[in-house]
């Protein structure tokens, strides 16, 4: 995994990701933004591929572009009022300076910074990302379930309708 | 021992939790015993952690990300604390809400066991997740009652809590990338080891991680939210998200800082941080709370201040030598005293607002003659908010301002008692109303039993802890112990 091919890739999707990455942000239609979101998972996706975790594009493909832009775009389809009301903003201005400034200093530090190269990573497999989730990580993989567990719940109870609360205070 | 036995605390909330949630869609006539199935896994929980005391068998597990130390020991008691005394003073507002009985409770102790794995995870990834599963539900929580404003109070704690993450996640990314690890005490040798070379990545990452905690901990200016919110939110999750996370950022920003983060060269940089900051929440709550004519939004911005007071704690750290553990000790003591001092003021409010149907300060007046017990114990929990002896809320700002001396902040430490005269103006004008003020009718009523419970046992803590403060200090240094070097 060397050579001018990986270079050209890593700059094609990095421009890909970053552009989309703008476009969710100044598209005032809430479907658009949503539209540039996906490609911009894409983007992410490409660079796991790259970083040869092919699992884990494959798990960013799925989960991200598949499942929650679907939802997100459900989301806007049964909102009536998101996908016309995206309003405009006096702190635009000031956030995207702050934005530019962020970023230089990001910029500055991460470019100054000597990064450790690994040249001899280990190739792992999916059967070592179960064997490491389900040993080393166990507890914050447990601790994730019981998380999805509770906002399910909230869920539930933050979007019933009166009527359905007033069947459940009878029963 | 194994692991199950470990995590044993959280296990018995989560349990207690998922029987809240069956007992409630099984046995829908039973409702009422549904908070006390919540206390008594509470309660299971505190004896589990004594059974550890007893046994004095502290280790790490789960391959580090997880301690089980004194440290933990003690946070794992003030959480169920707090929490037994939210269920408590829950159980009115719940009652009369009449929806979602089970699933408030369910959440109110899923995130207590957030905050319990919060206090002992040793990771970057299982703080992360335990940081999630004690904030989500919070989110929830906010966003329970019907009205637009507890709306508002949920939307915008979760907008501004998920920017707050994402800067936490962007600061663990920059460690992990640098150092190679996500475990504390891993971090804590890379950096040791050559970490002057990457020292402008260090700061940048240690400002990401402190902008994310410290909107957990509600400090300027990451304090935005506060007023907001707690005035929205249903009283009880207010006073829940006062102490419970305001406690669980500290526990946790004390481990990850004093344990992974805490070389010489890169602590001299956060400790001056934490200093400014220290001395900006001061200020700028007390200064915004003298204005305020609500008492919740009142006590949203003295909690904002009282961040200040613990991060003199935080700034202390370069206390050099046998002191190391100083500060720490010190904001250990400041959150149990904490705990009780401002959950008897939440309650206390609770009780009163449930009467008069208001939430305004002036609305107060008069307190005294209609519920004196109410009043003397709300009095005496502004008392030690303010740190006024004999309450615990002074032992804790005597000691803390005496770790900042201790440290050469001697400037910041006169702010702090700048600002304490600044605090005791308002709370005790809140006092003054009670006990001063002509009331517009003078009907008697008493506190609901559960809330006098809750306030009992907060006002007793504030008072007993006020005169007795030895057991609270040497508890709390021993759990600080741990990171003495």
């Amino acid at each position: 995994m060397d050579g001018f091919g990986v270079t050209v890739a890593f700059w094609i999707l990095a421009a890909v990701t970053l552009v989309a990455g703008g476009g969710v942000m100044v598209s005032r239609n809430l479907l658009h933004a949503v539209l540039f979101l996906i490609l911009s998972f894409i983007g992410v996706a490409g660079f796991f591929v790259l970083l040869s975790a092919e699992f884990i594009a494959m798990a960013q493909v799925i989960i991200y572009v598949g499942a929650i832009t679907v939802l997100i775009l459900f989301a806007v389809l049964l909102t009536p009022r998101a996908s016309r009301d995206n309003s405009e903003t006096v702190w635009a201005l000031p956030g995207m300076l702050l934005a530019v400034c962020l970023a230089a200093i990001f910029l500055f530090v991460v470019h100054d910074t000597q990064w450790k190269t690994v040249t001899d990573a280990p190739l792992l497999t999916t059967q070592d990302l179960g064997h490491a989730l389900l040993g080393t990580w166990v507890l914050p993989f447990e601790i994730a379930s019981v998380l999805l567990t509770a906002a399910l719940v909230g869920a539930i109870m933050l979007t019933r309708s009166a009527e359905e609360e007033a069947e459940d205070a009878l029963a | 021992m194994n692991s199950l036995d470990v995590v044993g605390p959280q296990l018995a909330v989560l349990v207690a939790a998922g029987l809240v949630l069956l007992l409630d869609s099984l046995v829908p006539q039973q409702r009422r015993l549904l908070p006390v199935v919540a206390l008594l896994g509470l309660i299971v929980s505190a004896l589990w952690t004594t059974s550890w005391v007893g046994r004095g068998d502290y280790q790490f597990l789960f391959d580090g990300t997880l301690a089980l130390d004194k440290y933990s020991v003690f946070f794992y008691y003030v959480f169920a604390g707090i929490t037994a005394t939210v269920v408590l003073a829950s159980i009115d507002w719940v009652n009369r809400e009449g929806r979602g009985q089970g699933e408030y409770y369910a959440l109110v102790l899923t995130v207590c066991s957030g905050l319990m794995f919060l206090a002992a995870s040793r990771d970057l990834i299982t703080i992360f997740l335990a940081l999630e599963l004690s904030s989500i539900p919070q989110y929830i929580l906010a966003g329970w009652g019907k009205d637009s404003k507890s709306s508002e109070a949920g939307l915008k704690y979760l907008l501004l809590g998920a920017i707050a993450s994402s800067l936490l996640l962007y600061g663990m990314a920059l460690i992990y990338g640098i150092t190679g690890t996500t475990l504390l005490p891993e971090i804590a040798a890379a950096i040791k080891a050559d970490g002057e070379t990457y020292r402008g990545l260090l700061i940048v990452a240690t400002i990401l991680l402190i902008a994310g905690f410290g909107f957990k901990m509600a400090v300027v200016p990451f304090q935005m939210w506060v007023p907001d919110v707690y005035q929205g939110a249903p009283t009880p999750v207010a006073a829940f998200l006062s102490v419970g996370s305001k406690a669980a950022a500290f526990a946790v920003v004390i481990r990850i800082f004093f344990e992974g983060l805490d070389a010489d060269f890169l602590s001299d940089d956060w400790s001056m941080i934490f200093a400014v900051l220290a001395a900006a929440s001061m200020t700028l709550g007390n200064v915004m709370a003298i204005v305020q004519t609500d008492i919740k939004r009142m006590l949203g911005y003295s909690s904002v201040a009282q961040a200040g007071n613990f991060m003199i704690g935080l700034a202390a750290i370069s206390v050099a030598g046998n002191e190391f553990t100083l500060g720490a000790s010190a904001i250990l003591l400041f959150v149990a005293a904490y705990a009780f001092t401002n959950l008897g003021a939440f309650v206390g409010v609770i009780a009163i607002s449930q009467r008069i149907g208001s939430d305004q300060i002036k609305d107060y007046a008069g307190m005294w003659k209609r519920s004196p017990v109410l009043a003397l114990a709300v009095a005496f929990c502004l008392i030690s908010l303010t740190g006024i002896p004999p309450t615990v809320g002074f032992w804790a700002k005597l000691y803390i301002f005496n770790a900042g001396i201790r440290a050469d902040l001697v400037w910041l430490v006169l702010i702090g008692v700048l600002n304490s005269v600044v605090a005791g103006y308002y709370y005790l004008s809140v006092a003054r109303q009670m006990f001063m003020g002509d009331a517009e009718e003078d009907k008697k009523f008493r506190a609901s039993p559960s809330i006098t419970m809750a306030l009992g046992a907060a006002t007793i803590g504030v008072i007993v802890f006020g005169i007795i403060p030895m057991p609270l200090m040497s508890a709390a240094q021993d759990a600080a112990e741990i990171f003495a070097r």
